[in-house]
């Protein structure tokens, strides 16, 4: 059992828990890896991205989206309160060294995976260019924090409330016309803003690693739930990923596969919402 | 009894839910037996001096004398024997190959039926769980430390044989939680989880702990687990990574390895969505690829999840199929059909992008293979088109290369099994033994529990003696 020490929300439908792990495995998160989570007996086992740790006290901080019925309940949950599970740390490290200038691009929740990136590629010594963007301002997520590891900041929204008026894609190609030379790129978002990403910097030859975000059930390589066809092979996101370079990856196929149980989610969050908790 | 009247008893059928009945739900399949016909049953035992059916047994149970205890109606001192040398026992009488084992050496067998020794086992095992199976064992406790990795069938074996000695053992697992294949791959209808946990619980009665949400390798490396005090550690971690044909098509939706099919169902109870949470797709028209045990257990669970039609594609045909007897039997009671000497050669889309049908071609057999098997080669020509809702790709699994693979000294072959130097299970790597399917490859369940037994027995040696 692990329990919720502080809960706050960042966003609409968007919140920010603190969650008791054991330091010693607290220690052995990198960034690029997560934890997969099983609030109780009966919610979905999730994977979800540390966006912050804490050796010392023995502490995760784990940011979620409320999208199905799992993350709903999770939603629901207030400091105090017990998860019945959580594994990890899960899955290969993003490689971590001294690249030079890299841009790094979070779309929406996105924002939480790359910032352990961001942060750490900062303190190698890398030129960080960020950019953050989501649908509206209220949705922007880990702006200061974001800002506090970035040599150049930048932040895009649909409709223009905060920064600039846009998408990412659009505010990543104005940096490259605007001769920044970038040695790489690291997007972490939804699936098709990172397919417009992969296209936007393939086009410029700018080498791009992207974290994908599969549906996963054990997250341990036992099930395959989260293949991902990458050069033309399949791979398993949850131990040969979740991130890969983002121009070998069939974005497609990604797109598709997470609409797989589309309909089911919509049933099960309906009937959640209707209040009957057994669902029947 | 006379010798010649038990030679002609006839061997006691277990009774079993009627077909159209049990494919609405998940209870289990085989009823077990009442005490009159168990007693029926172990009266046909000829009491062998030299029994031949312990030779066949992985675990080398005492099989007459427990059988001659449920003959005397003391069946305390039935599962007493037992479980000497087998700590999960209601698991085994239900899921072992009998007929390729004990049940096969069996003398009866000769001329006609061989006695249902699962069966008896079974009954046994129910009935004390029936009670609460108490540990009667109270060994001096060693102080020694050992770490399992896995808590599947192997390491629950070795767990509770390494207790019984007097050892303090823990089991680390990866998932939330314990009883590796026999919890998140063995439907319920055929393994009752209930009667897994009340195993697992037998096992920890013997004082052995279990700790959840371990993946060793990752979040616990182990050379931490030797700075903990552990003196020995055995992996048995299985074979849990899905095997897919790599044809085109294969990543579409709709189309699982039976490890995620089955997993989704068993451990995460999706047959109980929403309430639980998990979700999983079943078509009315669903094709199984394969026909092991694990094909059969996938087909099966997709008709009690509302399929109408469940096809079994297999490239050879019955006599080589590596499913029980009994399971396909099962299988074609229920409904389930089966399209053999037939390859799945590309899987073809709806426009929405899930799976709609599965092209393949006709095999026909040819030589012998190394296996004793007949060849398959395609037909050229023969391809054809099914049209399919869901898959369920059930070609076998490998060993899961995540824990192997962060051991350094560890010898592992291409396939990703471990390597051991001699039958009890030592790898390459100091104080590191393995067993089970990780050795192995897919085996079965009662295989792993010898590789297990033998296992702990050499451990118990080595600790003993350093």
């Amino acid at each position: 059992m692990h329990r919720i020490v502080a809960k706050k929300q960042l966003a609409p439908n968007i919140h920010m828990i603190e969650v008791e792990f054991p330091p010693r495995m607290v220690a052995k998160i990198r960034p690029g890896q997560f934890v997969m989570i099983r609030i109780d007996e009966y919610g979905e086992r999730i994977p979800l991205t540390p966006a912050a740790i804490d050796e010392d006290k023995g502490s995760l901080t784990l940011i979620f989206q409320e999208v199905g019925r799992t993350t709903r309940r999770l939603g629901r949950l207030r400091e105090g309160d017990l998860i019945s599970d959580v594994v990890g740390p899960l899955g290969t490290p993003t490689e971590i060294k001294r690249f030079g200038t890299i841009a790094v691009v979070g779309g929406g929740i996105g924002t939480a995976f790359i910032y352990p990136e961001a942060k750490a590629l900062k303190e190698a010594g890398n030129c960080v260019v960020s950019i953050i963007g989501a649908r509206s301002g209220e949705l922007l997520i880990l702006k200061e924090e974001m800002k506090s590891v970035s040599d150049k900041f930048f932040i895009t929204t649909d409709d223009g409330t905060v920064g600039r008026k846009g998408f990412v894609t659009q505010m990543l190609e104005e940096v490259i016309e605007m001769g920044e030379k970038l040695d790489l790129v690291i997007a972490a978002g939804p699936a098709i803003m990172m397919k417009s990403i992969s296209d936007l910097t393939r086009r410029y030859g700018i080498k791009t690693i992207v974290s994908l975000n599969p549906i996963m059930v054990d997250g341990t390589g036992m099930c395959g739930s989260c293949r991902v066809i990458v050069g033309g092979e399949t791979k398993f996101a949850c131990v040969d990923g979740p991130s890969f370079d983002a121009h070998l990856v069939d974005f497609d196929h990604l797109l598709s596969r997470l609409k797989m149980y589309s309909e089911e989610e919509k049933l099960a969050s309906q009937i959640l919402e209707m209040g009957n908790q057994d669902g029947l | 009894m006379a010798s010649e009247a038990r030679r002609t008893a006839k061997r006691q059928q277990m009774p079993k839910r009627a077909a159209e009945e049990r494919i609405r739900d998940f209870k289990e399949v085989a009823l077990g037996y009442d005490i009159e016909q168990a007693f029926e049953e172990a009266k046909r035992c000829l009491q062998c001096k030299s029994p031949r059916c312990v030779e066949g047994c992985p675990v080398g149970v005492d099989i007459p004398h427990f059988i001659n205890k449920i003959v005397e109606r003391d069946f305390n001192e039935s599962i007493r024997i037992v479980k000497e040398k087998n700590n999960l026992p209601a698991v085994s009488g239900r899921v072992c190959p009998q007929e390729d084992q004990c049940e096969a050496k069996c003398v009866l067998g000769r001329k006609g039926e061989p006695v249902a020794i699962g069966a008896l086992e079974r009954f046994v095992a129910d009935l004390e769980l029936e009670r609460g199976a108490e540990s009667t064992i109270s060994p001096i406790a060693t102080g020694t430390r050992i770490a399992i990795i896995g808590s599947g069938p192997a390491g629950l074996t070795a767990a509770g044989d390494l207790a019984k000695l007097g050892h303090d053992v823990t089991i680390f697992e990866a998932l939330h939680k314990p009883g590796g294949v026999l919890t998140y791959g063995i439907p319920e209808f055929r393994l009752p989880k209930a009667i897994v946990e009340a195993e697992i619980e037998y096992v920890k009665k013997l004082g052995v702990r279990i700790e959840t949400n371990i993946v060793v390798g990752k979040t616990l490396t182990i050379d931490e687990i030797f700075s903990m005090g552990y003196r020995a550690v055995f992996i048995a971690t299985g074979a849990g990574s899905p095997r897919f044909m790599q044809i085109p098509g294969e990543n579409l939706n709709d189309i699982y390895s039976a490890n995620e099919f089955l997993t989704r169902t068993n451990l995460m109870k999706a047959y109980m969505f929403p309430k639980y949470e998990t979700p999983i797709r079943v078509g009315k028209t669903v094709a199984v690829i394969g026909a092991g045990n694990v094909a059969m257990d996938a087909a099966r669970t997709a008709l009690r999840l509302g399929a109408e039609d469940v096809c079994v594609i297999y490239r050879r045909s019955e006599a080589e199929m590596p499913a029980r007897i009994e399971e396909v039997r099962n299988a074609k009671e229920e409904g389930v059909r089966f399209q053999i000497l037939t390859l799945p050669v590309r899987y073809i889309p709806t426009p929405t992008g899930r799976v709609g049908s599965v092209e393949c071609i006709k095999m026909m057999l040819g030589d012998l293979d190394e296996t004793g098997r007949r060849v398959p080669t395609p037909v050229k020509g023969s391809n054809f088109q099914i049209k399919v809702d869901t898959v369920i790709v059930a070609i076998g699994q490998r060993p899961n290369p995540i824990l192997a693979n962060s051991i350094p000294g560890l010898e592992v072959r291409k396939d990703g099994t471990v390597v051991t130097v001699d039958s009890s299970g030592k790898t390459t790597k100091d104080l590191v033994w393995a067993g089970g399917d990780i050795v192995t490859g897919e085996a079965t369940v009662i295989g792993a529990m010898g590789a297990g037994k033998k296992a702990a027995a050499s451990i118990h040696r080595f600790v003993s003696s350093s």
